[in-house]
């Protein structure tokens, strides 16, 4: 097979004191390919998001991103400025608080726009075009795009973030836990949402989450960690329906079924 | 032509919440299917049938032995691919539809089997979809909804279709006609039927020994592990 991974890690180690967040993590990526990383809080999990999409180094290790004209850098060997140059184009990042993501004193469509902006749009209609077009490709109706973000619900806020990371269409989306505090009728909408984006846009996810069941939907692979170690890694519904290790075992054991 | 074929294929679980219990369930599996044919998993209920047919799938992972499943005119050993290889399998070759529906929520049923079609435009596949579900006796006014509150019935003809639409050269089936009445399986039995005639390789589980009698050209039995070693 040709290597063509767009994202691969090796030997990836971090403490915090005394605990280990990550321990000799590898992972790789291909483009289009959705990854989910599971596990309960405190695994690593989102230590390992952090430190794939270059906002937290680890003490050893490295993570190689390939650009779509087949150069490959180092995240962590990059300047400031390359790293956030990448994050405005070939990447984007969903945070589970939007809150994190979006300025709360801009209206939604500027907080989608300003996206396209800092990528150099300068036209002011087309912005608008763009943002209204985004904001209804979440469900957002379009008399809603100069209204702020603090009068819209959490869903709201989560599928105006998700418009936001989208519109510049990046090729690689780091989500944690997007669906993560919001109400279950919610979340379904959103999961529904993600799941038609990323296979329609070809969009390659490294997903953060406790919810095997989104994992499931989601997800063509999936990384269970455990204490920093990625304890079980495979095919989606191999992990969940014939898992290896004691812990999957135990994780799986433990989802309640409605 | 063999479509799918086992060698010394076996599996044990490995429960580690009880006590690191073994349970042997397949011992060196020999399985063919050719394409054309369909063949039907036989045997006493615990014997191993469902775990045999979601290990063609590559669903379980095969313990040891060989999994070999012909993909674009090559033999691929499914034991030993990689997730994207097999995501691959799936993709071209090997379609499964399972006893129940995993419902997708907020999404229509025409929509979960439209996205199955394969090589075909979007709207060509809801034409399809459509087509197929007006087949398996899935009224009009319920293509639009999610199948959440449909009753057993429905959501296995949805699923039937959803596993058909792909036209994928390997098809298993399991259980495919368990909740359904006599006229729905004899629909369900013609479209395998057709399936095979057209080349498709069938490997499934029937209980019902009228739709087996009707479909199958050979039975494969699957005894116990005890019994078999």
């Amino acid at each position: 097979m040709t290597d063509d991974r767009m994202l691969s890690a090796s030997g990836l180690n971090l403490r915090f004191g005394t605990v280990p967040a990550l321990v000799d993590v590898a992972a790789e990526l291909w483009p289009g390919e959705v990854l989910a990383i599971v596990g309960e809080s405190g695994s690593g999990k989102t230590t390992l998001l952090n430190v794939l999409s270059g906002h937290m180094a680890p003490q050893s290790g490295q993570v190689l991103y390939r650009a779509p004209d087949g150069t490959e850098t180092d995240v962590h060997a990059m300047s400031a400025p390359m790293l956030r140059a990448l994050h405005r184009s070939d990447w984007g990042f969903v945070h589970q608080n939007p809150r994190d993501a979006l300025r709360m004193g801009v209206s939604a469509g500027g907080n989608v726009g300003e996206r396209l902006m800092a990528q150099g749009s300068r036209h002011y209609g087309d912005i608008r075009e763009a943002a209204i077009a985004w904001l209804a490709e979440v469900e957002i109706d379009a008399d809603r795009v100069d209204d702020l973000p603090r009068t819209f619900s959490g869903g709201m806020l989560q599928r105006l973030q998700i418009a936001r990371t989208l519109v510049t269409h990046p090729r690689l989306v780091f989500m944690d836990e997007p669906t993560g505090g919001l109400d279950v009728s919610v979340q379904a909408r959103l999961l529904d949402l993600i799941r038609g984006l990323v296979a329609r846009l070809g969009i390659a996810v490294v997903l953060v989450t406790h919810d095997l069941a989104v994992a499931r939907l989601l997800a063509h692979r999936v990384m269970v960690m455990q204490r920093g170690e990625v304890v079980e890694t495979g095919l989606t519904d191999q992990v969940l329906d014939d898992p290896q290790h004691p812990y999957t075992q135990l994780l799986v054991a433990s989802v309640l079924a409605a | 032509m063999n479509a799918i074929q086992t060698h010394a294929l076996s599996k044990q679980f490995l429960l580690h919440l009880q006590g690191g219990v073994r349970i042997p369930v397949l011992h060196e599996v020999e399985f063919h299917a050719r394409f054309g044919e369909c063949v039907a998993l036989s045997g006493p209920s615990g014997a191993g049938k469902t775990t045999l047919l979601r290990s063609l799938y590559g669903n379980y992972r095969v313990g040891s032995g060989a999994l070999l499943v012909c993909h674009h005119g090559q033999m691929v050993d499914l034991a030993t691919a990689t997730p994207r290889e097999i995501v691959a399998v799936r993709r071209d070759t090997l379609g499964y539809v399972s006893q129940f529906l995993r419902v997708v929520p907020r999404v229509a049923a025409l929509d979960i089997v439209a996205e199955a079609a394969r090589n075909v435009p979007r709207e060509e596949a809801r034409d399809m979809a459509a087509a197929l579900l007006q087949r398996l006796n899935i009224a009009p006014r319920l293509h639009s909804l999610p199948p959440a509150t449909f009753s057993g019935g429905e959501q296995q003809r949805i699923n039937l279709a959803r596993g058909f639409i792909g036209g994928h050269p390997i098809l298993l089936l399991d259980e495919p006609t368990a909740s359904l009445d006599a006229e729905n399986r004899d629909i369900v039995i013609a479209m395998i039927r057709e399936a095979t005639a057209r080349g498709t390789a069938i490997v499934g589980i029937f209980h019902d020994a009228v739709v087996r009698e009707a479909v199958a050209n050979r039975v494969h039995i699957v005894l116990p592990h005890q019994e078999a070693a």
